[in-house]
């Protein structure tokens, strides 16, 4: 192996083989998919996201949340059914439930539970008060709180119809005369986890 | 290798030569050395800022970029590129030059091009910080980073390309092989990954591939090849006997190339794939087998009978220490790539110690072990203290072990326990806290050995030590 060249083209030809197997048919596979077309008795899916809720996807890229959540349910068949057991989705996930996202968030780690149907499991009063603190809501949890996601200001005239309601050891840490308050990107993740749902019936996902 | 010259005249020449090329790098090389190892000194306190926090959530809560996300993309971006690329190219020029046996021609092009790296990496830290992160793993940095440094990489690329092509000796070693694959795979695959998931988006789930086919790639193609022909340079280097096999580092050369390069979707395990993609995959992985015997077949060859040696030489002890990290963790990556043993380890922190198994045990020793042995040669001047360099290699290697059997043993029961539907999802969360408080001592450990390794490096660059070469090398 003295030369130059054969190396050169050796690497070139195995490198090529991935890229054309790994990169380029899964391309040609799927890169085409489209959302399903809308019927008369339901919307297409999935839909376009509303702008808030993809500025909340921006929230969520920018902290850093797939590095403890996935948003994949697996198959019946993979993993003792525990992922649909748990309650993290009525189904797989297929290809199509992210044919709007960019990038995909898929996640690899789940140190916290899986979130690709969040949006069906919690509310929004909840979800505020789990990302002020999520001890709040569950002791023991290990997720970091995201206090700067909040505004405390003094309470204007009226009392702010978003105010969080703090229990717990949290009642009462605000100084009086002040109210918690949700930012424009606590609102905007807050919509986007409520989005996060793959419950309609693919007929690719049933198994 | 290069066969022992025959009368003290040639030996003395072949010296003369060697000095005249460690002097052509020094400059680009101890720049690539020294910005490594400040980015591996901040990246290690960004690990360990984000490990306490896996236990102590509430600690440094409040500034956003102090957040977890952040902390952690930081964390890998400034060890991944920052470090261990740096390290690689530094110890691939100079072995480059030293095999080529020829002075390096173009080093003030090459010491722009770490300079520009480094404004690179500064510019996507800033930015993860910031709250620009893109949360594609491997690629987060936010999209001013990327073209500074495929530049960078491209410049690099270049030199050691260069080199090659103006060779004096004409035997290619086993090194250059892979120090040749590593520099023209990994500037293709930077920048096309980088457009295929930034610029020019592919299509959903197709994303995902294109993500795990980069970044297994970045171990695969990069930092694997770089790592194991470092070995074989070093090992036979200390030892001053040549190789065991030709044929088997061939084998072991063009199977890597193969195999490795198939191998990133099975951290698609599972997932909305099509299972075509991800079983292409598991076949790449447990293929690795053949390459990875071969690498450590021949290593252990070439060091059987000599083991006593790794008493002496540090570079040795850190680069065969490296070389067993290299088997171990390839074995175990094969296994962990199969469905059945993905079912319980995927998700799951099992993954971050294989990782760390592979990048630190493996790499990150080989680098140190490199950096032994050349800096002194470089600078011309001896490590300050002998002392300094066993607290490094003991805190290194210990905290490794504590780091890789911690998230082993605990991801393996959270992999466990989250089939068991039985047991409630925040009772898994309780039950890992105590492994993740001892990824925080290991992770503690490695942290002083590289303070360690920097307060050397720069005493060594300040010319703290006694001349090199006068008495017995602390650092053969």
């Amino acid at each position: 192996m003295d030369r130059g060249l054969f190396i050169f083209f050796g690497c070139l030809l195995t490198f090529t083989s991935a890229w054309l197997g790994l990169v380029l048919a899964p391309h040609l596979q799927l890169g085409e998919l489209e959302p399903v077309a809308a019927s008369e008795v339901a919307a297409a899916y999935p839909r376009p996201r509303t702008e808030e809720e993809e500025q909340g996807r921006k929230v969520y890229q920018a902290n850093g949340c797939i590095y403890c959540h996935s948003q994949q349910v697996r198959s019946g068949t993979f993993g003792n059914n525990a992922d649909i057991a748990r309650g993290w989705g009525t189904r797989r996930s297929v290809p199509r439930d992210y044919v709007n996202d960019t990038p995909v968030l898929l996640g690899t780690m789940r140190t916290g539970p899986d979130l690709a149907n969040v949006g069906r499991r919690w509310s929004a009063d909840w979800q505020y008060k789990h990302l002020y603190n999520p001890r709040m809501m569950t002791p023991g949890s290990i997720m970091p709180p995201f206090p700067f996601l909040f505004e405390v200001r003094p309470v204007g005239e009226t009392p702010s119809p978003d105010a969080l309601v703090l229990t717990g050891p949290w009642a009462g840490t605000l100084p009086a005369g002040h109210e918690l308050v949700p930012t424009p990107d606590a609102k905007a993740i807050v919509a986007y986890l409520l989005s996060l749902d793959q419950s309609a019936d693919l007929p690719e996902a049933r198994e | 290798m290069n066969s022992p010259p025959a009368d003290p005249a040639t030996a003395a020449r072949a010296a003369d030569a060697r000095r005249a090329i460690d002097t052509s790098c020094r400059g680009p090389v101890l720049t690539y050395l020294a910005s490594a190892t400040f980015w591996l000194v901040g990246g290690s306190l960004f690990a360990l800022v984000a490990s306490i926090k896996m236990h102590a959530p509430d600690w440094l809560g409040g500034p956003g970029w102090l957040t977890f996300g952040r902390v952690r993309q930081t964390h890998l971006n400034t060890v991944a590129y920052g470090w261990s690329s740096m390290a690689a190219v530094a110890a691939a020029v100079w072995m480059t030059c030293r095999l080529c046996r020829i002075e390096l021609r173009y080093a003030r092009f090459l010491t722009a091009a770490a300079w520009l790296w480094n404004v690179g990496i500064a510019v996507g830290t800033v930015g993860i910080l910031a709250g620009y992160g893109s949360s594609i793993e491997w690629l987060e940095f936010p999209r001013a980073a990327p073209p500074i440094l495929a530049l960078s990489l491209g410049m690099a690329a270049a030199v050691v390309i260069a080199t090659f092509l103006r060779r004096r000796e004409e035997h290619v070693y086993v090194t250059q092989w892979y120090v040749l694959g590593a520099f023209f795979w990994m500037p293709v695959l930077y920048v096309a990954a980088v457009i295929l998931t930034r610029e020019m988006p592919v299509r959903g789930v197709v994303q995902a591939s294109v993500n795990w086919w980069y970044a297994h790639n970045v171990l695969g193609l990069w930092v694997t090849p770089v790592g194991v022909g470092t070995a074989y340079y070093l090992i036979p280097k200390v030892l001053g006997r040549p190789v065991y096999s030709y044929y088997l580092s061939v084998l072991g050369f063009w199977s890597l190339a193969l195999f490795y390069s198939w191998a990133g979707m099975h951290h698609l395990i599972g997932g909305p794939v099509p299972a075509w993609m991800v079983t292409a995959s598991i076949v790449g992985s447990v293929m690795m087998v053949i390459p990875v015997g071969a690498v450590a077949v021949n290593h252990h060859m070439t060091m059987k009978d000599h083991f006593r040696e790794l008493r002496h030489s540090p570079t040795l002890r850190f680069v065969v220490f490296g070389a067993v990290s290299y088997t171990a963790v390839s074995v175990q990556g094969s296994i962990e790539s199969l469905r059945r043993f993905s079912e319980v380890a995927h998700f799951t922190h099992y993954t971050v110690g294989h990782a760390h198994l592979g990048l630190y045990a493996f790499f990150a020793m080989t680098m140190f072990g490199a950096a032994y042995y050349f800096v002194p040669r470089l600078t011309g001047v001896e490590w300050a203290s002998a002392r300094l360099i066993r607290l490094h290699f003991w805190s290194s290697a210990v905290g490794i072990m504590i780091y890789f059997v911690s998230l082993t043993v605990g991801g393996w029961f959270q992999g466990l326990a989250l089939l068991d539907t039985d047991v409630k999802f925040i009772q898994i969360v309780r039950e890992t806290v105590p492994y993740l408080i001892g990824r925080s001592v290991g992770g503690t450990l490695m942290t002083v050995g590289h303070l360690a390794f920097a307060v050397l490096l720069v005493l060594n660059l300040l010319g703290k030590g006694k001349p090199f070469g006068e008495t017995q090398p602390l650092a053969a």
